[in-house]
């Protein structure tokens, strides 16, 4: 499944990864780890096979190494982590500042990158009503257009890769849950899987369906979530409250199901901790009537020319970036480019299941992705009550089988909302030795620098909401603000005129 | 636009009544694990002692003088539960007068002796600072390094079902005008910084809430951070992980002082 090589230097690690995308792989990930006694770098690349890994084990006491990002563009924010946790000096490297590390205090000044007259830096954060990365925008703009943009994410580091080491195998479970709170499932998903191709235990059939029901439970409230918030930056607030009744309807739903809003102790290695709490029939009574409201409240804000025409247009990122970039989940698919891991890699009951693949849309635009978001919920709800209607008719169901790993290491994936999530664990004596996650959001958080052409102040909320990254607290973002003002403006100018 | 305003009519009034009504799902609500009834003092469990409190991923569960579970280091994984239905139990309900807690010990259950007083005193601090706020509060959020998942919890109560807007809370997105802070997050070294100028920028009198394990305690990563009480004063501490929205809306009555003088254990 997965084929680790070992290469001789960097610059052939290098050229090994590079031959690897040349032939139609994709760039998933370059970390470095202390590894029998050295700095041991660490690159992914992922095929119709699986996800290959090449490894290249520093010299003792090497400070520099070649960089990778000249030739693979999409090293670029990982080589900024591995200079943060290492001080390895990527070698080429074009902007060595501190990503997760908070830096020297001269890294907190402004830095400016556009220079002309009447141009200035916005800092737009860290205290904004972020989420899983509560991060920092710099807008550097002459007023209007924003020809720059700078992120700084090193706030709320929280050191997870440092936590896993250690830790017994069922604890990891916990903090995988916990390493992107909205993604849950996925990252358990990951997290297990990698446990179990170390193990080499069989997930039961019965586990594996309801791993996709809970799986695609949180695709759909997390693609809800974002419609909500698009909805709020353009101020709608009856589609914003349609929406967030909805999302609370999925997550009640799949809190009655396993008792966490977030899905959490759901998914343990080898398997689920416990049969849901509803019978097939009854979460297909329930998902039955949120499907078709859900349909119909899409399809009516895809038909307000309002809403659209702030999405139309708004944010593109094309084909060709996405491509070379290796853009995961919705954010790839709705610029052409598609790898859904559960088609590409499929796990668990994925196999078993057939649905229409989400189309592929070429716009790139942040319409083009809220309709692959909504293609995706879509889909979702096409999937869970297929993996129902497989569920064996016994009433005893095997749902776990024993899996206690000693020794290994694998890389385990799972399709998250935002795209796929990566775990590389190494297990020994049966603790977690290493263990790195890649979150699709950290992958493409990245490509939120490149999609700003010609796009101004006011398109900022809906280009970040589009991306569904940084996921909650919308409410709170500027255009939002700026269009309740106006509206009270004028609905007391209105009373004003009346009276 | 006119098809929204039907649309918006569709599925009735789907906002909760509480607190002036109860509100089921509230009361169903699956809180932090609690010692069972009858269990904290027994022969038997002072024997096992340690072997108990391994059981805690986050090492909520001690075993001293008696057995007892810190509620604001748990997070609902249900290990102990699972593992000694005889000893421990889940808390029934989000919401309540003693679904969070004005001093961290008070998070301790059962709760020890001397914490009462400790109670007592900050209730009467608490009510004597939040007299003034009386029906309008403003909120500010701040994440510290939170999962994410307190984010949508919070998200949640703008939306229609518990909508606090209907119990005069607005968030705000300047701490100039806000009465609370609603802090999450496990209180990571980067904003350390920011989230003390936050609350420095706010203006007397002011409540900070630490929202979730994480915040209260570090959860998971207790090992290096510690929550958000290091960085700025907490008032009322929230446990779960996420709370429930319910018991979001629970805490912001007792930072206001609006559920009566003996809210907040």
């Amino acid at each position: 499944m997965t084929i680790t090589s070992t290469e001789p230097s960097v610059a052939a690690l290098r050229e090994a990864l590079s031959s690897r995308i040349a032939r139609g792989m994709r760039f998933a990930g370059l970390f470095a780890a202390h590894r029998n006694g050295g700095i041991t770098l660490s690159a992914h690349a992922a095929g119709p096979d699986g996800i290959d890994t090449l490894e290249s084990p520093l010299p003792p006491g090497a400070a520099s190494y070649p960089a990778l990002t000249p030739m693979i563009d999409a090293a670029f924010w990982y080589e900024r982590v591995i200079h943060d946790e290492t001080g390895l000096i990527p070698q080429g490297h074009p902007r060595l500042a501190p990503l997760i590390a908070p830096g020297r205090p001269e890294d907190h000044a402004l830095p400016r990158h556009v220079a002309g007259y009447g141009l200035f830096t916005i800092p737009h954060g860290p205290v904004r009503s972020g989420v899983f990365e509560s991060m920092e925008y710099l807008v550097e703009t002459p007023g209007e257009a924003i020809p720059h943009l700078n992120m700084r994410i090193f706030y709320k580091h929280r050191g997870i890769t440092a936590r896993f080491a250690g830790l017994t195998v069922a604890d990891g479970t916990l903090l995988a849950e916990r390493a992107e709170g909205i993604a849950s499932v996925a990252h358990a998903l990951a997290y297990c899987h990698a446990v179990e191709a170390i193990a080499g235990c069989e997930v039961p059939v019965a586990a594996a369906l309801l791993r996709v029901v809970h799986a695609e439970l949180e695709r759909i409230a997390n693609h809800l979530d974002v419609a909500l918030r698009l909805a709020d930056a353009a101020g709608l607030a009856v589609a914003t409250a349609r929406f967030a009744l909805h999302k609370e309807r999925i997550m009640r739903l799949v809190g009655e199901l396993c008792g966490s809003r977030f899905g959490r102790g759901v998914v343990v290695p080898g398997g689920v901790s416990a049969f849901a709490r509803m019978r097939p029939a009854e979460i297909l009574a329930a998902i039955g009537p949120l499907e078709k409201e859900v349909t119909a409240d899409a399809e009516l804000l895809m038909g307000t020319s309002s809403f659209l025409d702030r999405l139309r247009g708004t944010g593109p990122l094309s084909p060709d970036r996405a491509r070379e970039h290796g853009a995961l989940g919705p954010i790839g698919k709705a610029s052409g480019y598609a790898d859904d891991a559960r088609r590409a890699r499929p796990y668990d009951a994925y196999p078993l299941l057939s649905a229409d693949p989400v189309g592929q849309r070429a716009d790139g635009d942040a319409m083009a992705r809220l309709r692959v978001r909504f293609d995706e919920a879509a889909e979702a709800f096409r999937l869970i009550p297929q993996a129902l209607s497989h569920f064996p008719e016994r009433t005893r169901l095997t749902l776990h089988t024993p899996c206690d790993p000693a020794n290994g290491r694998a890389i385990g994936w799972a399709e998250a909302p935002q795209g796929e999530v990566l775990y590389d664990l190494t297990i020994e004596d049966g603790r977690i030795a290493h263990c790195q996650p890649r979150s699709a959001s950290f992958h493409n958080l990245v490509l939120m620098h490149e999609v700003f052409a010609g796009d101004i102040l006011t398109d900022f909320p809906f280009i970040e909401a589009s991306f569904g990254l940084s996921v909650a607290g919308a409410a709170l973002l500027w255009a939002a603000l700026w269009f309740w003002a106006a509206l009270w403006f004028w609905a007391a100018l209105w009373f004003w005129a009346a009276l | 636009m006119s098809i929204w305003v039907l649309r918006g009519l569709r599925d009735g009034v789907v906002t909760t009544r509480w607190p002036r009504k109860p509100d089921q799902y509230a009361d169903s609500w699956r809180g932090p694990a609690i010692v069972a009834s009858g269990a904290a003092t027994s022969e038997a469990v002072m024997a096992e002692g340690v072997e108990l409190e391994w059981l805690c991923p986050t090492g909520a569960i001690e075993v001293i003088d008696q057995l007892r579970v810190d509620q604001g280091r748990c997070i609902l994984c249900g290990r102990c539960i699972a593992a000694r239905p005889d000893l421990f139990a889940w808390s029934a309900g989000a919401t309540g007068p003693t679904a969070a807690a004005v001093v961290r010990p008070a998070l301790v259950v059962p709760a020890q002796p001397e914490t009462d007083q400790a109670v007592a005193a900050a209730r009467t601090a608490l009510a004597r600072r939040t007299a003034a706020l009386r029906r309008s509060v403003h909120v500010r959020h701040v994440d510290a390094g939170s999962d994410g998942s307190e984010e949508w919890e919070i998200q949640a109560l703008l939306g229609p079902v518990y909508d606090v807007h209907r119990l005069g809370v607005f968030f705000t997105a300047s701490p100039r005008h806000a009465d609370v802070l609603l802090v999450t997050g496990a209180g990571t070294v980067g904003m350390s910084g920011p989230l003390r100028t936050t609350y420095e920028g706010m203006p007397d009198p002011k409540v900070v809430i630490a929202v979730g394990a994480d915040a209260v305690s570090g959860g998971l990563l207790s090992d290096r951070l510690s929550g958000v009480a290091g960085s700025v004063p907490v008032d009322v501490w929230v446990p779960g992980s996420p709370p429930s929205p319910f018991a979001l809306l629970n805490a912001l009555l007792i930072a206001t002082g609006r559920l009566g003088p003996g809210a907040g254990r």
